[in-house]
C-alpha cells in the first residue's frame, strides 16, 4: 500500500515535518524579499480593537477555560487507554465487551461526577 | 482498479539504475516534498476560491467574477496581493513565539496532509497506528493557535485564541471517540488496512446504526474542530476582529488563513478515509457489474469527490444554522455530544461481539 516501499514512515514523517518548515520559510522569504518596509511609532502599537491598549496584555485569564483544559486531559488519557481495546475488539468478542464495561464504568461515573459539582457549568 | 503504485515503483528502479541506494532515497523525498507542497498550496486556493463561490450562491450573489474567466484567477491575484503586504513588528510582543506559531500550524497541516491516502497506490507516511498519528498531529495545530493568541500582546487576541483552544480540545474528544467506534468494527488502525477492509462496502453500511450516528457525531466535531459554521466563537465579537490571528500582517496572516482551508480539507479527507471508504469506489455486495463500471473512475477523483462533497456540507452548516453562544458550546459537547458518542461507542462495540453488523 505504500508509496514507496523502501522509505521508513519515520523518514517520510520528517519530510513532511521538513516540508512544511520549509513552506513557512521560503515564502517568508519571499515576503521579505519583496515586500515595504516602513517604521512609525503607531504602527508598531498593537491593534487590539481600534483604541489605544491599556495596560499589560499577557495577563492572568480566566480559570473557566483551564477546567475544561483539566477535564480534556483526564478524557483524553482515558481515550488513549481506549485506543488498543478498539483494535482487538473484534477478536475478544463478548469478553472484550464485559471488561471494557468496568472501566466506561468508572470513565462515565467521573463524567457524571464532574457534571454534578458543577464543573461542566460555564460561569 | 490502477494502481498508482505502478508509477513510483518504475521511478524508483529508474534511480536506483543510476545512483546509489541513499542517494535515490534522498531524491524521492525530495520529489515527495515537492509533491506535498504543491498539493497543498493548490487545495488551499481551490477552498477559498470554492468556499467563496459556494458562499454567494448561498446568498445570491454572484462572488469573485472580475479577475478571470468567473473569477477563478482570483485568488492567485489574493495571494500574491498578500505576499507583498508588509510584515508589520509590533511592540511588545513576545518575538520568538510569535514567529513560531505559523510554524507549528502549518507544519501539523502538511503532516496531516501527507497522512491521508489519495488513491490506490498514493499514500505517502503508512504508520501500523494511522488514524491516532492523524489525531495526534492534530492536536499539535492547537499549540500554534494558543501561542499565537498569547504572543500577540493584545487582550483581544487571546481571549480568542482561548476560546479557539478550549472549543478545539472539547470537541477532539468526541471527535476522537467517534473515529474510535469505527476503528472497533475495523479492528485496525493502519490507514491502508482501513480503506482496503471497505472494499466490500463503505464502513457507513457496513457498521449501519452505529456507524450513521458516528458519522454525524464525526462531522458535527469536525466543525467545531476547524472552528467553522456555528461555532465560529474565535471571532464571533467585534472585538475580537479576526480572533487569534488579528496582530499578524502580510503573509503571517496568510499562513494561517491556509492551515485554516486546509484544515477544512483534512477533517473531510478523514471522514471520507473512515466512513466513506478513502478512495474505494462505491461497492455494492452481489452486483459485478455496477462494481465494474464504479472501478473505471480513478481512484483519486473517488477521494477528492468525497472530500469536496463533506466539505460542501461544512460550509452549509455555516449559512443554515445561527452562531451558539460560548456557554451552549461547550455544554453541546460535555452534555450531549460527549455521553452521544460514548453509548455509540458501546452500541458499536456490542454490534461487533454478537456480530450483528455486515
Amino acid at each position: 500500500m505504500n508509496l514507496l516501499l523502501e522509505i521508513g514512515n519515520g523518514a517520510l514523517s520528517v519530510t513532511a515535518v521538513l516540508t512544511g518548515i520549509g513552506l513557512v520559510f521560503a515564502a517568508l522569504l519571499i515576503a521579505k524579499l519583496i515586500s515595504p518596509k516602513s517604521f512609525s511609532v503607531k504602527k508598531a502599537e498593537p491593534y487590539e480593537c481600534g483604541i489605544p491598549t491599556r495596560g499589560e496584555s499577557m495577563i492572568q485569564f480566566k480559570a473557566g477555560y483551564y477546567i475544561f483544559a483539566i477535564l480534556f486531559l483526564i478524557f483524553d488519557v482515558e481515550t488513549v487507554f481506549l485506543w488498543p481495546w478498539s483494535v482487538v475488539m473484534s477478536k475478544l468478542g463478548p469478553q472484550g465487551l464485559l471488561c471494557i464495561a468496568i472501566f466506561m464504568f468508572v470513565l462515565i461515573m467521573g463524567l457524571a461526577y464532574a457534571w454534578k459539582k458543577g464543573a461542566l457549568k460555564w460561569e | 482498479m490502477f494502481n498508482f503504485g505502478t508509477w513510483t515503483e518504475a521511478i524508483n528502479n529508474l534511480l536506483l539504475g543510476v545512483m546509489p541506494e541513499w542517494l535515490a532515497i534522498v531524491i524521492e523525498c525530495v520529489i515527495i516534498a515537492v509533491l506535498v507542497l504543491a498539493t497543498y498550496t493548490v487545495l488551499a486556493l481551490f477552498y477559498i476560491l470554492y468556499e467563496r463561490k459556494l458562499c454567494a450562491w448561498f446568498q445570491c450573489r454572484l462572488g469573485p467574477m472580475r479577475v478571470g474567466k468567473w473569477g477563478l484567477l482570483q485568488v492567485f491575484a489574493d495571494m500574491f496581493k498578500i505576499l507583498i503586504k508588509e510584515l508589520i513588528s509590533l511592540k511588545g510582543t513576545d518575538r520568538f513565539l510569535f514567529k513560531l506559531a505559523p510554524y507549528i500550524v502549518i507544519t501539523s497541516s502538511v503532516t496531516m496532509l501527507a497522512c491521508l491516502p489519495w488513491g490506490n497506490g498514493l499514500q505517502i507516511i503508512n504508520w501500523n497506528i494511522g488514524i491516532f498519528f492523524i489525531l495526534a498531529v492534530s492536536s499539535v495545530g492547537v499549540l500554534g493557535i494558543l501561542l499565537a493568541g498569547w504572543a500577540s500582546n493584545n487582550k483581544y487576541t487571546l481571549i480568542g485564541a482561548m476560546r479557539s483552544g478550549a472549543q478545539m480540545i472539547s470537541y477532539e474528544l468526541s471527535l476522537g471517540i467517534a473515529l474510535m467506534t469505527i476503528c472497533v468494527l475495523s479492528g485496525t488502525m493502519n490507514v491502508g488496512e482501513l480503506v482496503a477492509e471497505q472494499n466490500s462496502a463503505w464502513f457507513i453500511f457496513r457498521g449501519h446504526i452505529p456507524a450513521i450516528i458516528a458519522f454525524i457525531i464525526y462531522v458535527i466535531a469536525a466543525t467545531a474542530e476547524t472552528n467553522r459554521g456555528p461555532f465560529d466563537l474565535p471571532e464571533a465579537e467585534h472585538e475580537l476582529t479576526a480572533g487569534y490571528h488579528t496582530e499578524y500582517s502580510g503573509i503571517h496572516f496568510g499562513f494561517f488563513y491556509l492551515a485554516e482551508y486546509l484544515n477544512l480539507f483534512i477533517v473531510s479527507g478523514i471522514a471520507s478515509l473512515m466512513f466513506l471508504g478513502g478512495w474505494m469506489p462505491l461497492h455494492i455486495p452481489g452486483w459485478e457489474g455496477f462494481n465494474n463500471v464504479m472501478n473505471y473512475i480513478p481512484s483519486i477523483f473517488w477521494f477528492l469527490g468525497k472530500s469536496f462533497f463533506i466539505s460542501f456540507v461544512i460550509i452549509w452548516f455555516k449559512w443554515t444554522f445561527p452562531r451558539v453562544r460560548i456557554d451552549q458550546m461547550l455544554a453541546f459537547e460535555w452534555k450531549y455530544l460527549m455521553p452521544f458518542s460514548l453509548a455509540n461507542l458501546i452500541l458499536m462495540a456490542v454490534c461487533v461481539a454478537f456480530g450483528w453488523h455486515f
